[in-house]
């Protein structure tokens, strides 16, 4: 096995996480530059395909696509060295503001500061549900589909007594369900 | 054992969030309320942070969370424990990439598979908006409506999301302008 092209696997893709703000898509122009325009690790094509199967599967997109890169490149060894490499500087830069922010979470400024953060927290979840929405509520299934699990996800908010099911039951009936939605719709074509 | 426990947690979050960092929101709050770990405030601040430092979010998340619960163990077992499944699963499909991409079943499963994650992102969402917006307390003590609303977190909602939407010169801008900007107005006008 190739030391040094792992070292570099690890590197690039510790680059690609401090130079990757916010994530998915974020992410892609960057990728193209160190991976594809500057190592030649994967084609344009190559890292699309990437990007779009990292999307469906489960887990962080920057993950998947990194594992992919470095399965490609340099194995499974490569694949492992990569993914460590995309979380490495996260695990750090993290670690150091959660240990400052600890000490001052009770100064009243931070806490009246936060509670405005938490406000245009909500408005940025609220604008990544808009785009998601316009890509995965495509057709009357699919809203079907949603507006079944926002309602049973929602309801423990205003009537406590309903319960809260995990989100883990609603993926996997919803992969059932689109299973079976899609197999009626092609016995009717 | 805590740290077994973490693993755990975030193992199945990354085994079943599809979608990108915003799709483990349902999941760490679901974590959250089943365990007592950490706040729905508390984990609005982790949002918050994670969106404003290097690194996708998702990571950025679960190294918070599992900092807040176990320390500087804690972080890394839980990004560990998030990153396995997608290694796993990535390194499996690798292996058959063609045969993946055309498999109707595959395409059938994450055709219902995304809107409900879209669904579950939604929901995580709406709880925020209550806990921000809405004194949900004050409302059933006093039964007045001008007890529900917290009008100042309402008008800087509605003004972030005219910055981040119809108005073009600014919806472009990132995030941590936004988020800045909320921190700077919730210290003026002590939140």
């Amino acid at each position: 096995m190739n030391g040094k092209l792992l070292a570099n696997l690890f590197l690039t893709f510790a680059k690609v996480g401090v130079m990757t703000f916010g994530g998915g898509y974020a992410m892609l122009p960057i990728l193209q530059r160190e991976v594809v325009e500057g190592r030649g690790w994967a084609t344009e094509e190559e890292l699309t395909d990437y990007f779009a199967i990292g999307q469906c599967t489960p887990g962080i997109i920057a993950v998947n696509t990194a594992t992919f890169v470095g399965q490609k490149t340099a194995g499974v060894a490569g694949g492992i060295l990569a993914t460590l490499g995309v979380v490495f500087p996260s695990l750090v830069i993290i670690t150091v503001i959660a240990a400052v922010l600890t000490n001052f979470a009770d100064v009243p400024a931070v806490q009246h500061a936060f509670a405005g953060i938490r406000v245009c927290v909500c408005v940025l979840i609220l604008n990544a549900v808009v785009k998601l929405w316009k890509k995965t509520v495509v057709d009357v299934p699919t809203l079907l589909i949603f507006l079944t699990v926002l309602s049973l996800a929602v309801l423990p908010e205003f009537l406590p007594a309903f319960p809260r099911l995990s989100p883990v039951l609603f993926v996997v009936c919803a992969g059932v369900a689109g299973v079976i939605l899609k197999a009626l719709e092609a016995r009717r074509a | 054992m805590i740290y077994l426990q973490l693993f755990w947690e975030f193992f199945k979050t990354g085994l079943f969030a599809v979608g990108g960092g915003m799709a483990t929101l349902p999941f760490l709050r679901e974590i959250g309320a089943r365990t007592g770990w950490y706040t729905q405030g508390m984990m609005a601040d982790m949002v918050a942070v994670s969106e404003s430092t290097p690194g996708p979010i998702g990571i950025n998340m679960a190294t918070y969370v599992g900092y807040t619960v176990g320390g500087i163990p804690g972080g890394i077992v839980a990004t560990l424990g998030e990153i396995t499944p997608s290694i796993l699963i990535i390194l499996i499909i690798a292996a058959f990439l063609k045969a993946f991409r055309s498999n109707r079943y595959v395409e059938r499963v994450f055709y219902g598979i995304r809107p409900a994650s879209t669904a579950l992102i939604s929901a995580a969402g709406v709880s925020l908006l209550l806990l921000c917006l809405v004194h949900m307390d004050a409302f059933r003590e006093t039964g007045s409506f001008a007890s529900l609303f917290d009008l100042k977190s309402i008008a800087l909602f509605i003004v972030v999301w005219i910055l981040t939407n119809p108005v073009k010169r600014t919806a472009k801008l990132h995030p941590i302008l936004f988020i800045a900007l909320s921190a700077v107005v919730g210290v003026v006008f002590s939140f």
